[in-house]
């Protein structure tokens, strides 16, 4: 068949489809009056174990679609919505600064970006006209106090937004245009099809801001080269979501592709290949640009002095050479040497010229103290300086890289390492600490924040350590303040972010890897602390995953199930 | 700071180090399984390079170091003069050539030295007629390749030997890094250790695009598959357009409208299989699975009672009714028409009799039949119907090993695919061999399960003949298949999970047994998975490091 031919023939599909559709959303949006919440698709038995070949099945096949009801992910903090629906045309809508707001090129561009988002949802939907007497919307007006060009998100920046939908209009109100941003996604997300296909949504009145200030996710760029257009759609998908911080960790042990403005033989020598798997400045600012206009901070992770084989390629004088009985190997950056720290303040120095966010990534785990035990230079430093154990040499060399970050006006995360027992006080109170390991991750967060450090959770969010079957729920569950601690202790914990580091992970199978486990922690880190019903977040998950596919993003399926659209 | 007296003793040192050494190869396989975001025994990454590497490995390869290069406009494929021709062999001829020059997306026209021989064409020779054939169980799929400048030949029986050949002789092709296409003298004598080598796809549990099926085609060619084995219809949805019964998908479809398979999708998957010479083998899995054909086929399924009154749910086909066979008859019979492959799956497995007992007239039905609470009867007697029908139709069949299980008689020709692990492989193997049954083995392939980590090395040692048994019980396993169940896998995601995992199956069920190598199997796997990749599909990554030629 002609490719015309097909395309007729799926236009044919589509109007048929529509009226399925139609039926489909005005179940839901009964179903909405009913109870305010809509029936996980009927999947109302679990799903089926890893033991049996097959799902387990009695009913027919409507349990498996996913719905379409407008409902949002993360869930908003408040929301009222009504019964009273009212519906938006491409033509006839659209989003506009309320007088007295302030303007900014970040809004314009969401502006452009959001009209795209909600109008694509269906070819056959954008011919519809808003007809006389059905309720149009044709504004959403948005209201933002605080200057916003040029800006970029900080810790700092409130991300609280008011919507309210009415018959009059959408009227959307923020502090600051980050909060502006979440609320235009909160918006797109309300939309669905509703009645004859039309662009629906309830009246509903909102009042959201985040739980938790630090909501990232970390990509590995070292373990496997991810390209900028993969980057930047994960960027998309983390905005879908409203994570704010992509955590890069761009250079490890396997490569360096950060291409240096200080040291370009760094990744000249340490890239998997120096032409094509490089990030180059223009790339970096292409991702932080990005990044920034959807209100997600870019912290770099320079790991050290662990976690850098890869530098050696360029600068072999920087890494200890180990010995072992067959032979030798290169070890971490050497910490007696004071070129070592010089060679840090440069690279810092670039590192503060290129990301603007105010935090530094300083890396700082698993160091191997191997190496360092048999070598005769660091004992005799440790000598020296009187240490009596190697965690001391590490704080040592760590607290040198901290000031130098200092000195250039930033401030630290390091992993949870660098404050291990006994060495908490030996960094500054406004480091941040990463803590990631799975075990006993809480008692990790209460010493921590006990030592009046502020800190992040990774350790049940590490997204590269798979299994079969539907795992978000074990990611939903975890909560950065389930440890034993003080309201001051609590107020410590900024947020966390999910990981997924790059032994298995590269362009091929990094988004349907990440989407929509992710979405998972999104909830738990923007969500009230209360937001633990698990068969709510199935349903609103079900329809969240769908929309991530309807916008392009290749999130994988939770279950057994269908999209309410054509399969991509 | 133990160490540090004994750090100026050297005999003392020595010691220590020697301790240490011991304790970090401990530390390195305790901590290992943690998977942290470190790999603490770490390697370097090396750059898979393209160097003609062949996966599966060839029975018989004779390598040598003479390279040859190929240029672009010089190169073509051709027809020796006794060679049957036809579509089969001209299509591949395009495809092998596309495949050969195209690197990341676009014709890339080689660099050609003058100090080497080039390589101007490979000639082939199809013995048997080719026009219009489908691949067949008993297909010959021998060939005979042979590498010499400026000509090579590729021998074989059949158009589908000559498309395994052309095949290899792609692989046997590399880039070098400042572009040249180089070739090495190479003589390859092969034929597959197994003539069913099949990859399963669930289309029920999630609708899968046709772009994806052929996606996934393209790949089993890439690694010698030769059995499409299409899961089509199953408990979630009915995505097949039957002719016969169009209300089966417009009722039991996800959507009637956008998640099927027409007709004209079916050929096409059919055709496209046919010119990689791939069967397709169509499962329509009764009697249980069946929860989405209860919509479009009233009275097709058993009604489940509570007690004395029906409680509105339906199971299972109906085994007591004539007209559950008459309807199984029609749709055989229209997948005998649609599906030219001599195999139909008939599925078998996981019936549950809970329903059936609580059903009065399946009750009355027992005792007329003198099958008295013995349900395995009843399932007996339904699919003994059904295989008869298959066998009036024209069929040959496959059955889950649950069929035999149940001590159901099946004909000879029937083949059992064995997919438990209970109580072990072999002995399920043993006995359906036992038997005089041809098996084939899926138990240890199921891709659908996945776990953290590099996972192709269990898959690449089981062994579909390693059980105890008779030369001739050996002889009649007659190969595996990968399975990708559907639950978690859809077009996002699927060709990912399933590639390059599924390349460690390919190579178990083409190559000789005696290759087991996982060292040399390493190398090709790391140069087939980033030759996949070359080729567009999307082939998660095995461990850290990259590709020659990874990404547009």
């Amino acid at each position: 068949m002609a490719p015309n031919l097909r395309r007729k023939r799926q236009w044919t599909k589509l109007c048929f489809s529509l009226v399925a559709a139609v039926l489909c959303c005005y179940a839901g949006v009964f179903t909405l009056r009913r109870s305010g919440y809509i029936a996980r698709a009927g999947l109302d038995e679990p799903i089926q174990s890893a033991s049996l070949r097959f799902s387990r099945n009695t009913g027919g096949t409507g349990r498996y679609l996913v719905r379409e009801a407008g409902q949002v992910w993360p869930k908003p903090q408040h929301q009222v919505s009504t019964v009273e629906v009212f519906v938006l045309n491409r033509d006839t809508f659209n989003f506009n600064y309320a007088p007295g707001s302030q303007r900014c090129e970040i809004l314009d561009l969401a502006f452009e970006r959001y009209t795209e988002i909600i109008f694509s949802i269906d070819e056959a939907t954008t011919s519809r006209k808003c007809d006389a007497d059905s309720t149009c919307l044709t504004v959403l007006e948005v209201s933002v106090k605080e200057p916003c060009k040029g800006a970029s998100l900080h810790l700092e920046s409130k991300e609280k937004y008011g919507l309210v939908v009415t018959r009059e209009g959408v009227k959307l109100k923020a502090d600051s245009v980050w909060g502006a941003l979440r609320g235009l996604e909160t918006f797109s997300q309300l939309i669905y099809r509703g009645e004859h296909g039309l662009y629906t949504l309830n009246r509903t009145d909102i009042t959201d801001f985040p739980r938790f200030p630090h909501r990232g996710v970390l990509l590995d760029t070292s373990r496997h080269f991810v390209p900028v257009k993969y980057i930047l759609q994960n960027l998309d998908a983390m905005a879908f979501n409203k994570f704010n911080v992509f955590h890069w960790h761009i250079v490890d042990d396997p490569s360096f592709p950060y291409e240096s403005v200080a040291f370009p033989e760094l990744s000249k020598k340490g890239a998997f290949h120096p032409d094509t798997h490089v990030y180059t400045q223009k790339d970096v600012r292409t991702i932080l640009e990005y990044a920034r206009l959807r209100g997600i901070r870019v912290v770099p992770e320079f790991d050290t002095p662990g976690h850098t084989l890869s530098w050696g390629h360029a600068k072999p004088d920087l890494l200890k050479t180990c010995y072992t009985m067959s032979g030798k190997y290169r070890g971490a950056l050497n910490p007696v040497h004071e070129a070592t720290y010089q060679f840090m303040g440069k690279l810092l120095q670039e590192v503060k010229d290129v990301f603007p966010d105010q935090l530094v990534h300083l890396g700082g785990d698993e160091v191997n103290f191997a190496c360092w035990k048999n070598d005769a230079e660091i004992t005799q430093f440790m000598e020296k300086q009187g240490y009596d154990y190697y965690a001391k040499l590490q704080t040592y060399y760590i607290q040198r890289i901290i000031k130098i970050v200092e000195s250039l006006g930033k401030e630290s995360a390091v992993w949870e390492d660098v404050a291990a027992k006994g060495q908490e006080g030996s960094v500054p109170k406004d480091t941040v600490i990463q803590v990631w390991r799975p075990r006993n991750w809480a008692q990790k967060m209460a010493q921590v924040t006990r030592h009046g450090l502020r800190t992040i959770l990774s350790g049940c969010w590490y997204l590269d350590l798979i299994s079969y079957g539907e795992d978000w729920p074990s990611y939903y569950r975890c909560d950065p303040h389930a440890f034993n601690g003080t309201k001051a202790q609590k107020d410590l914990v900024l947020g966390g972010e999910a990981c997924l580091w790059g032994e298995f992970v590269d362009w091929t199978n990094l988004l349907p890897r990440l989407w929509p486990r992710a979405s998972a922690i999104a909830e738990r880190l923007w969500s009230s602390e209360d937001t633990t019903d698990m068969e709510d977040a199935a349903v609103r998950l079900g329809e969240h995953r769908c929309r991530m596919v309807r916008r392009g993003i290749p999130a994988q399926p939770l279950h057994p199930s269908a999209c309410p659209f054509l399969p991509v | 700071m133990t160490s540090t007296p004994a750090a100026h003793d050297p005999n003392k040192m020595a010691v220590l180090r020697r301790t240490q050494a011991v304790f970090s190869v401990l530390l390195v396989l305790f901590v290992s399984p943690l998977p942290c975001h470190n790999v603490p025994a770490y390697q370097k990454p090396v750059m898979v390079q393209q160097t003609g590497k062949v996966l599966p490995k060839p029975q018989m390869l004779t390598v040598s170091a003479e390279a040859y290069t190929l240029a672009m406009s010089g190169f073509k494929f051709t027809y020796g003069s006794s060679s049957q021709m036809c579509d089969i062999v001209d299509q591949a001829f395009r495809r092998y050539y596309d495949l050969i020059f195209v690197v990341d997306g676009v014709k890339k026209a080689p660099v050609v030295s003058k100090d080497m021989s080039e390589l101007t064409e490979l000639q082939i020779m199809v013995k048997e007629p080719c026009t219009g054939v489908y691949p067949s169980l008993e297909s010959s799929e021998n060939y005979t390749l042979t590498v010499a400048a400026p000509m090579g030949t590729l021998v074989a029986d059949s158009a589908w030997g000559v498309l395994r050949g052309l095949e290899t002789f792609s692989q046997l092709v590399y880039r070098t890094d400042d572009g040249m296409i180089i070739i090495n003298k190479t003589t390859v004598d092969d034929f597959p250790r197994f003539a069913h080598r099949g990859i399963l796809l669930d289309t029920s549990r999630h609708f899968i695009p046709i772009k994806y099926i052929k996606q996934n085609l393209d790949a089993m060619a890439y690694n010698k598959f030769n059995v499409f084995h299409w899961h089509i219809v199953d408990d979630p949805s009915f995505p097949y357009q039957s002719v016969a019964f169009p209300d089966l998908s417009a009722k039991g479809a996800f959507n009637p409208y956008t998640h099927l398979y027409t007709q004209e999708d079916v050929k096409d998957v059919i055709e496209y299989s046919r010119l990689r010479g791939i069967r397709v083998v169509p499962e329509f899995d009764t009697p249980g699975h069946t929860a989405s054909w209860g919509a479009g086929l009233p009275g097709f399924l058993t009604p489940c009672y509570d007690g004395s009154a029906p409680n509105g749910k339906y199971y299972a086909a109906n085994p007591m009714l004539n007209t559950t066979y008459d309807y199984m008859t029609k749709l055989l019979q229209e997948i005998k028409d649609v599906f030219p492959d001599k195999y139909v799956h008939l599925g078998g497995d996981e019936v549950s009799f809970n329903c059936w007992k609580s059903n009065p007239d399946i009750t009355k039905f027992m005792e007329k039949m003198g099958f008295g609470t013995d349900y395995s009867k009843l399932e007996e007697y339904y699919i003994k119907n059904i295989l008869d029908i298959t066998t009036s139709v024209g069929r040959d069949y496959i059955v889950w090993q649950e069929v035999l299980d149940n001590g159901v008689q099946v004909a000879k020709d029937t083949v059992v695919e064995v997919w438990k692990s209970n109580p072990s492989v072999p002995t399920e193997m043993a006995r359906v061999t036992g038997q005089g049954l041809r098996a084939i083995l899926s138990s240890c392939w199921y891709l659908n399960y996945i776990a953290y980590g590099e996972d192709w090395g269990k898959y690449y040692k089981c062994d579909p003949q390693d059980f105890s048994g008779t030369q001739a019980q050996k002889d009649l396993v007659i190969g595996g298949e990968a399975c990708m169940w559907g639950e978690y896998v859809d077009g996002t995601n699927l060709i990912a999970r399933l590639w390059p995992r599924a390349s460690a199956v390919a190579e178990r069920l083409w190559s000789n047994k005696d290759v087991t190598s996982m060292a040399d199997a390493t190398v090709r796997m790391d140069e087939q998975r980033c030759r996949m990749v070359r080729r567009g599909l999307n082939a998660e990554p095995l461990h850290p490091g990259f590709c020659q030629f990874e990404y547009d």
